[in-house]
């Protein structure tokens, strides 16, 4: 199923080419969607009009409790991440690469930054890759290393990224991160510490972008992310298009805040004040 | 024809083999990038572009400028451009390769370069920037090299290659106003988030490009027995006036926008780059150059008795050249990048590497030029023998 | 033929760099590698067996290891379905590593002799080894 799939997204692309497939049109329109309703439709065997009606069945979302966030559950939490992904610690913000990272108010939210608002000001905030339904580094990526999964994941391809940072440019949340030097210099020296690697997940090499997967790779083994894991009372993690999951019950209850929604991208992490 | 590059003077292949110098010194520091990664450059997660895709940006500008003499000549018949069209087209070769070259040299993985082929992706800027910068260097290959050839035979240019010329036109426009795409539909960044980005990179193009054919045909009529004519080189310098007017023009409707809305994202890259926010302003001196060089290059052409004085000719067509690279191949990509999407700011210093293969990149342009340049003045010179 | 001495000779002192790793390995050709299978999770097997049988492992894990790197990242589809009908997770360090636990007796034995780099090992490792 999937390579038959993946083949006609590959003939999509090069008929797009050509001027000629429909599909390939919409593509350039709605990046990302194509691939939704598709895989949609095989799992459910439903027409490809009732897919688009009834909406995906997947989205998935992440909602960060700044109320019951603090310095020391970040602190855990980022690294948590970094270790279950193998990031390299460099130290300098030349080279450093974060998939999560503790800032304030002030920069996540610079459009909303109230100078009298002291409670924000004060409180700590995690950022993170936003997984966008409308993912504005997916849309320039010129070889789709970057692009949004049916169930809302911004996925990273390091085997296809050719390290061009156009996706860097088009983030407006600056979640990306390149490999301006080999990760494993600095691994192995961090290894040399006492490190730990965490063996179940690759490294990355030079010269490609890298940036928060929402745990992929735990998802499907059927585990939680490693920062739900890490702080579940900080941390809550769902499916946003199920009326009845635990993070559509939250966010009927809590007043919530996504960062940018001007531009349009939106985000699918919510900060719930 | 190329066998005329092979004989020259010793002032020639002492220019040559000084180019050649250059690009081999770039080409050890790119393989010491290669072999460490992009982490030798100035960098950083915050200035993710820098030397290399301000260049690329600014040279895909002085490519499109060769279309200011395609237009009259074969649009308008203006028989005066006849003799130095070719001069620009060989511009347009020479900087359409250094900007492929820019962008290879600033890729993380160069060997997965042919992913762009491989995975073609229509809703991505780049994709088509690729597809128009080749074309553009096809297209000018052809055209240079025929109307050259039916130059050297004394026949009229073969009756195929006129559409292409023709196809030149709109192709020209096509590369910067591609690139253009490329900065100004990125959301979160204010600085290239304008609709006018497409017209000022076309404006400052039509004065950068003319510009260096100018100072370069002014060289040639002192060294060489080429003469472009005076007619012809006078009325280059008009179109590179007003077309830096124009530039400065859009540039202030930039400044209108910003500070007349008062809107603090669309005002500080501005204020970053012409004032200083804090402590940090290490661009605030070469933008303020740039106002003043700009205008006065803009003087410089603008008053008939200046323009008429070679001398003066040269330094207004210098000027321009020199402000249009800073606005574009210094200001615009790094300004983009600050302040971040978070507000933050972090200034960026390009690394003698970095600065050392972006020269040989240049050298490899200037190499480009001179042989073209010498194969294209030797064909004009038997021309005039005869 | 305008300076046919300098053009001859020119010729002979290509051909002669031309066939020199020819002439150098005459008779000699490097010993034929043969992978190992000796790590303790395949003794461990009742039948040695892998993914797929093993010539179709030898001339097409290349693609092979290409589609499911596909499957798993791209589409998001872990589980891999042989031609025997049973179900297998996609993952080159977890599953693949995990008989084939000796990547520089398995992997870099053929890969050194055909003098192939496959980048997988600039991001993914031996995960028994101590080193990176």
């Amino acid at each position: 199923m999937s390579m038959d799939r993946r083949k006609f997204l590959k003939v999509a692309g090069l008929s797009t080419l050509v001027g000629l497939g429909s599909s390939g049109a919409f593509e350039l329109l709605k990046p990302g969607r194509v691939d939704a309703e598709m895989e949609h439709g095989h799992h459910h065997g439903e027409h490809h009009e009732k897919a688009e009606e009834t909406g995906p069945k997947t989205r998935l979302a992440m909602l960060i409790d700044i109320k019951a966030l603090t310095r020391e559950k970040a602190e855990k939490i980022v690294h948590t991440c970094h270790h279950l992904h193998n990031v390299p610690n460099w130290g300098d913000p030349k080279n450093e690469i974060k998939w999560i990272w503790e800032d304030e108010f002030e920069h996540a939210f610079p459009d909303s930054y109230n100078e009298y608002d002291e409670i924000l000001e004060h409180s700590p905030f995690l950022l993170m890759c936003n997984h966008c339904d409308e993912p504005p580094c997916a849309r320039v990526c010129p070889v789709e290393a970057t692009f949004r999964r049916p169930d809302g994941i911004v996925a990273q391809d390091y085997h296809r990224c050719i390290g061009c940072r156009f996706c860097m440019a088009a983030c407006p949340y600056g979640s990306r991160s390149f490999n301006w030097l080999d990760p494993r210099v600095m691994l192995k020296k961090e290894m040399a510490k006492g490190r730990k690697l965490n063996k179940r997940f690759p490294t990355r090499m030079r010269g490609v972008v890298e940036k928060c997967n929402f745990c992929v790779e735990r998802l499907a083994e059927g585990k939680k992310p490693g920062c739900v894991e890490a702080c579940p009372d900080v941390m809550h993690f769902g499916n946003l298009a199920d009326e009845n999951s635990n993070v559509r019950k939250i966010l009927r209850e809590r007043v919530s805040l996504r960062r940018k929604l001007e531009l349009g991208t939106k985000p699918s992490v919510f900060y719930l004040i | 024809m190329i066998e005329k590059a092979l004989k020259g003077s010793s002032v020639y292949w002492g220019w040559v083999i000084f180019l050649l110098c250059i690009i081999g010194a770039g080409f050890i520091a790119y393989l010491y990038q290669l072999k460490v990664g992009l982490g030798i450059t100035g960098m950083s997660r915050d200035i993710s572009w820098g030397v290399y895709i301000a260049q690329f940006t600014y040279f895909v500008g002085v490519a499109a400028g060769a279309v200011m003499l395609v237009i009259p000549k074969y649009l308008h018949h203006y028989t005066k451009y006849a003799k130095v069209v070719v001069f620009g087209e060989f511009i347009a070769i020479a900087a359409v390769i250094m900007c492929l070259l820019f962008i290879v040299v600033d890729i993380g993985q160069p060997m997965r370069m042919m992913n762009v082929v491989l995975h073609p992706t229509p809703h991505s800027m780049l994709f088509y920037d690729m597809i128009v910068l080749n074309g553009y260097l096809l297209i000018n290959i052809i055209c240079g090299y025929n109307t050259l050839l039916a130059d050297k035979k004394g026949l009229p240019c073969p009756r195929w290659v006129k559409p292409v010329i023709y196809l030149s036109i709109p192709w020209a426009i096509s590369i910067h106003t591609v690139t253009a795409f490329l900065y100004a539909g990125l959301p979160g960044r204010h600085f290239w988030l304008t609709a006018i980005m497409a017209p000022r990179f076309l404006a400052s193009a039509f004065a950068a490009g003319p510009s260096l054919l100018v100072m370069l045909l002014l060289f040639l009529r002192k060294v060489t027995k080429f003469d472009a004519g005076e007619d012809a080189l006078q009325n280059v310098a008009r179109t590179i006036c007003y077309a830096m007017i124009v530039n400065f023009f859009f540039m202030g409707m930039e400044f209108f926008t910003a500070f007349y809305s008062n809107i603090p994202g669309h005002k500080a890259t501005l204020e970053y780059l012409f004032w200083g926010i804090g402590e940090y302003g290490n661009l605030v001196p070469f933008m303020r150059a740039c106002i003043v060089i700009g205008l006065a290059g803009i003087f410089i052409l603008l008053v008939p008795p200046i323009r008429r004085n070679p001398l003066w000719l040269a330094i207004g067509c210098a000027c321009v050249f020199l402000a249009t690279w800073i606005d574009k191949g210094v200001g615009l990509v790094i300004g983009g990048f600050v302040p971040n999407p978070l507000e933050v700011i972090t200034e960026y210093h390009p690394t003698f590497p970095e600065i050392t293969i972006a020269t040989a990149i240049w050298a490899v342009g200037g190499l480009i030029l001179t042989i073209l340049y010498k194969v294209a003045v030797s064909v004009r010179e038997e021309e005039q023998r005869i | 033929m305008y300076d046919s001495g300098k053009v001859i000779i020119g010729l002979l002192i290509f051909a002669g760099i031309f066939l020199f790793p020819f002439i150098y390995d005459h008779g000699s050709p490097a010993p034929k590698p043969k992978p190992s299978l000796d790590t303790p999770a395949i003794k461990a097997l009742p039948e040695k067996k892998c993914v797929e049988d093993t010539q179709f492992m030898i001339t097409t894990h290349m693609q092979f290891l290409n589609d499911w790197r596909d499957q798993a990242l791209r589409d998001g589809n872990r589980w891999y379905v042989n031609k025997e009908g049973k179900k297998i997770w996609i993952s080159l360090q977890n599953t693949c590593m995990k008989c084939h636990s000796n990547k520089k007796d398995f992997c870099d034995k053929c890969h050194n002799y055909a003098a192939v780099q496959p980048y997988c090992w600039d991001c993914h490792y031996d995960p028994n080894g101590s080193k990176l």
